[in-house]
């Protein structure tokens, strides 16, 4: 598998809060970085972005196309179901 | 020349409160912990209630359970008034939609007569059921430990008061705006001996002064029996005979019980693991009221589904004791 990083950017605002806590309890190896208003997550190889870990933050039922909403930027190949967002390089 | 953007930033000194911070760490915190967290005060309190010389203003004596934090009481819904308010106003709408669409096709008053009935004797005294439930929810609220408890018991209470009124439009819906339903369905509540079960529980929740025992009693045993019985196994039965329009009048109160018992599992879960003596106390009062709730439904599920009756009961009854053991709390 790549370990190529992939990284995933989100506005940093009230709503994204949840996913971001979400997205680094998930990924031991990922690393966040905070900009003025943008908070980008880096990660080597492989990054889920789990529905039912933002729930559980969220407190809240969430939709994973939610994430668009506040969505900057990402890199990798992306892999989406209901339940999961994953970002890796493939090749 | 040469210009050259570059971005500076600012990085703030504080990223919340220091009671939250103190909790949390210094980080950016939701709304929810803003507003929810250590927010009762539990210092300098210069006078002792009259009405309780022996204890404070806010005391964590006034209910048997003990807990090292009562802001573990966390509401996993993480309402706070914000958030809380826009969800309901969102949910009245949609409810607000379906009583029209039910209005202006008076779908409730062209069932058969009986079923009118069955609907005015069996369902529209449930609204003195929510008004006491929304005086037991303020008593929680009032006597109450920590915030994070007390705020969700609040709303709580503002939405039992709601619901009552739902359930007093249903009866509107039945009688054409007279009022009729709603005299027949009180006549039914202080009279029917149908009735009088349900109504002796609520009145002896009334003075129940333990406000997490009265918690445990309304919130797990009296709608943990009611509610699946009334608003699911009733209503399947009665849409078999009658089509769904109460299902669709039934619609938020069903939500509502989902969304409510997301709050009410975490709460037992958090206070039955917290120790041996929280457990015991739990299941000593579950137990009882379980026990207690079930008898006073009995002439009720009879009431609304005849034969079929004892047995709604019984599913209901076997599928609470599941729930609560789940959460720790063997009964």
């Amino acid at each position: 598998m790549s370990t190529q990083p992939v990284f995933i950017a989100f506005q940093a605002n009230n709503d994204t809060r949840p996913i971001i806590d979400a997205i680094m309890q998930d990924n031991p190896g990922a690393k966040l970085n905070e900009m003025p208003a943008l908070v980008k997550i880096d990660c080597p190889g492989r990054l889920v972005v789990r529905r039912e870990t933002i729930e559980e933050h969220a407190g809240r039922e969430f939709d994973l196309r939610e994430l668009q909403i506040n969505l900057i930027s990402l890199a990798g190949e992306v892999d989406e179901s209901e339940d999961e967002f994953i970002l890796e390089w493939k090749s | 020349m040469t210009v050259e953007i570059r971005t500076t930033g600012v990085k703030p000194l504080r990223n919340t409160f220091e009671h939250i911070a103190r909790r949390f760490g210094d980080k950016p915190a939701t709304r929810y912990q803003e507003a929810s967290y250590d927010v009762q005060p539990t210092v300098n309190f210069h006078y002792k209630p009259l009405w309780d010389p022996d204890r404070e203003m806010y005391d964590v004596r006034r209910t048997e359970v003990v807990m090292a934090d009562w802001y573990a009481l966390k509401d996993p819904r993480q309402y706070y008034y914000g958030n809380y308010t826009t969800t309901r106003a969102k949910q009245q709408d949609a409810q607000d939609r379906q009583m029209e669409f039910v209005a202006s096709r008076d779908l409730v008053r062209a069932l058969p007569e009986g079923s009118v009935k069955t609907l005015i004797d069996c369902v529209i005294p449930l609204r003195h059921y929510e008004f006491g439930a929304n005086l037991n929810c303020a008593h929680m609220a009032a006597y109450g430990f920590g915030s994070i408890f007390t705020q969700a018991a609040m709303m709580a209470s503002a939405d039992r008061l709601g619901m009552a009124q739902h359930l007093s439009r249903i009866g509107l819906l039945a009688d054409g705006n007279t009022g009729e339903a709603l005299a027949a369905a009180k006549q039914q509540w202080m009279a029917s001996p149908d009735w009088q079960g349900v109504r002796r529980e609520m009145e002896n929740l009334f003075v129940v002064e333990d406000w997490f025992r009265s918690f445990v009693l309304q919130f797990v045993c009296a709608d943990g029996l009611l509610y699946p019985l009334v608003y699911n196994r009733f209503d399947t039965a009665f849409a078999r005979e009658n089509g769904s329009v109460l299902s669709s009048l039934f619609d938020f109160l069903v939500r509502w019980d989902k969304e409510s018992n997301r709050w009410v599992d975490a709460c037992l879960k958090v206070v039955a693991q917290e120790s041996e003596h929280n457990a015991a106390l739990l299941k000593a009062w579950i137990t009882q009221g379980h026990a207690e709730w079930k008898a006073a439904l009995a002439p009720l599920a009879d009431r609304m589904m005849g034969e079929a009756g004892g047995e709604a009961l019984e599913g209901v009854s076997e599928d609470f004791k599941a729930r609560v053991n789940k959460l720790g709390v063997e009964i």
